[in-house]
């Protein structure tokens, strides 16, 4: 059994939750799919971490599905980078679903929340698929499982905001012509090299990276990935699905969603195609480096005269995607492994933010920020809650923050772009403005009326709490965090899919 | 490449041209009409195109439809685009009737499926919502 399970771990944490789906309609109650999603979610989060402590010295674990061998057949290719985001997605997904137990109660009807579930599977699986996925076209239609569920996870928020509709439709259209562009690179890059495995696609591109039909593909991919990232100009679709979505939709989408599309996009950038080739060089210094800054900066302006704090928190998510976009644009290990490690670390902060923002949202009704004054005093943990998260997101020292801008800012003294550094700092600066409007509100305000507001309930605030130690947690012990990324960043800036051995798996199945 | 017109590149390649017009319409469709059904059936077309750029380039002239009859070396077309894209047309489908799922839920809730209306309302339910907390004018804690 136990062997089994080894033997056939990267397909098991996919297929555990993509069959929990169904099962949750098919029972059509809400305890037995809360209870069958978690089990799911738990179960491939355990084997998340058993993949992560396979791989972790840069092993590679290559899963043949139904033993065809690659290039033919579909392969799951784990490796350090695609680990660790499997370990994000998982943790995520696994502390959402207890959140979103209580938390869907006022904002979906009842007889809908069987139906939250199997979405919510579905979207999760959609997400692990992704990121395991050693298929180019395979990475399309996992992305458009965990597309299409989202956008009715997004629409779910109609009972309480009807303005989550239009948001869900703006999502779906602007995700759908990202996912098609995504498709119609990869169909030029399978005309150039007559390959959809991303091994072989890596292999056979050198030769050809002059050609100009390539070159089109990698435009479209960026692109089509980009509009899923949110990257700045592309992010129209963001504030308003994180706003009008759910609460457990919002953390959920806010920590896994963009970060499994960043994966993509880096795949593709380091791996398949490589960062060798000059023209995408070129791309990262002309393009995508003006974009993390304009990102850095622009978002966070924006973030500072929002009323909304949901809204508010979704413009800063758009502000920090620009700093792992920069992390990457630095072309040097330190840089990637930046963005790896601010990838983890935003994924704790963001998803503690909207936790307690959805605690309170649950308590008052309303994440308007004049609502807000004077909760600290009536809700303290979820009050705390933010106040740290919101450190971490400006990155003080001794949080989870301060850990990835130490890494972005030493990758840029390496490559000598002292401006950049600096720029770092500028643009946390402003998230300070925007964390202490909310502090202000929160402490240095009369509460508006005689109305006593209770401290949200344990099954909110324990998973926001959890994210929040882990927050300093890691803050503290960086070392967890590093050595992974910085393994992966170091496979990652070689090109290909290099790795110290590969394991062949799954192929004793035929 | 010696010509700057070539009739010849330019009708062999006449699928790849009828591909890129039907994406520019579908597209064109989805950014420049304002009702939300409208563009539906624009973003039908920009995908439908693409699964003609698949179906396309899976072509080998003169071969046949790819099925094994009797002759093993006889010539056929490349079957695997022809399988990514039955996918990619499940996807289509899929994101068509979510969208159309979406708009009828959208004309229950906001009573039309003009894109200029539907953020109208958007904005106003915004300017209340300003309104309303703007009202509440806290009091500085340190001042009372």
């Amino acid at each position: 059994m136990l062997s089994f399970v080894s033997a056939h771990s990267p397909l098991l944490a996919i297929v555990i939750p993509l069959i929990s789906a169904p099962l949750c309609m098919l029972f059509g109650n809400r305890t037995v799919a809360f209870t069958i999603s978690t089990l799911a979610v738990a179960a491939s989060f355990a084997l998340s971490i058993y993949l992560l402590w396979w791989v972790k010295d840069g092993t590679v674990l290559s899963y043949h599905i139904g033993g065809w061998a690659p290039p033919l057949g579909i392969e799951y290719r784990v490796d350090t980078a695609n680990a660790f985001v499997l370990l994000i997605v998982s943790a995520m997904g696994l502390l959402t679903l207890p959140y979103a137990r209580t938390s869907i109660t006022d904002e979906i009807d009842e007889n809908h929340h069987t139906l939250f579930y199997a979405c919510y599977m579905l979207c999760f699986t959609g997400l692990m698929g992704v990121t395991i996925t050693g298929d180019a076209f395979n990475v399309f239609v996992f992305l458009e499982i965990s597309s299409l569920s989202t956008y009715v996870l997004v629409a779910l928020g109609a009972k309480k905001d009807k303005r989550a509709l239009s948001a869900a439709y703006d999502y779906l259209v602007l995700g759908t012509i990202g996912a098609t562009f995504f498709v119609i690179g990869l169909g030029f890059i399978y005309m150039a090299t007559g390959t959809l495995n991303m091994v072989d696609l890596s292999q056979r591109l050198p030769a050809i990276s002059d050609s100009r039909t390539v070159r089109a593909g990698f435009a479209l991919i960026v692109i089509g990935m980009g509009l899923k990232v949110a990257v700045y100009p592309l992010h129209r679709w963001l504030p308003g699905a994180y706003t009008y979505s759910p609460s457990a939709v919002s953390v959920f989408l806010a920590s896994t969603a963009t970060k499994v599309a960043l994966y993509v996009i880096i795949r593709f950038m380091f791996s398949v195609y490589s960062a060798r080739f000059g023209f995408e060089a070129v791309t990262f210094q002309y393009v995508i480096l003006p974009l993390a800054l304009v990102a850095m900066f622009g978002a966070s302006f924006v973030a500072v005269y929002q009323i909304n704090l949901k809204r508010m928190l979704a413009y800063s998510s758009v502000s920090q995607i620009g700093y792992m976009l920069l992390g990457l644009s630095l072309l040097n290990v330190e840089g990637v492994s930046g963005a790896f490690v601010h990838m983890f670390n935003h994924a704790m902060t963001k998803g503690a933010l909207f936790m307690a923002v959805g605690a309170i949202v649950f308590r008052t009704g309303s994440a308007m920020l004049p609502n807000m004054a004077g909760l600290g005093k009536q809700m303290p943990w979820t009050s705390a809650a933010i106040v740290i998260g919101g450190l971490s997101l400006i990155g003080v020292p001794s949080s989870a923050g301060f850990v990835s801008k130490w890494v972005l800012m030493s990758a840029a003294f390496e490559r000598d772009w002292w401006l950049i550094a600096f720029l770092i700092v500028g643009s946390s600066l402003i998230a300070v403005v925007y964390v202490w409007r909310v502090i202000e509100v929160l402490y240095l305000q009369q509460p508006n009326k005689d109305v006593v507001v209770k401290e949200a309930p344990l099954s909110l605030l324990v998973p926001t709490w959890i994210l929040i130690i882990t927050t300093l947690w890691f803050g503290l012990h960086a070392d967890f965090a590093i050595g992974f990324a910085t393994t992966a960043a170091e496979n990652l800036i070689q090109g290909g899919f290099g790795g110290k051995e590969v394991i062949i798996l799954g192929v004793e199945s035929r | 490449m010696d010509r700057i017109f070539n009739a010849e590149f330019a009708l062999g390649h006449m699928n790849y041209w009828l591909f890129v017009i039907l994406m520019m319409t579908g597209l064109y469709i989805v950014v420049a009409r304002g009702n939300l059904l409208k563009k539906i059936v624009g973003l039908n077309l920009f995908q439908v195109a693409v699964f003609m750029l698949y179906i396309s380039m899976g072509k080998v002239s003169g071969g046949t439809a790819p099925i094994l009859i009797d002759n093993p070396n006889q010539l056929y077309s490349n079957p695997l685009p022809h399988v990514l894209i039955l996918t990619a047309i499940v996807v289509g489908i899929a994101t068509t009737s979510l969208g159309l799922a979406l708009i009828v839920r959208i004309n229950e809730t906001y009573g039309t499926i003009e894109e200029d209306e539907v953020l109208e309302i958007d904005h106003q339910m915004h300017a209340d919502e300003v309104a309303k907390v703007e009202k509440l004018k806290p009091a500085k804690l340190d001042a009372s």
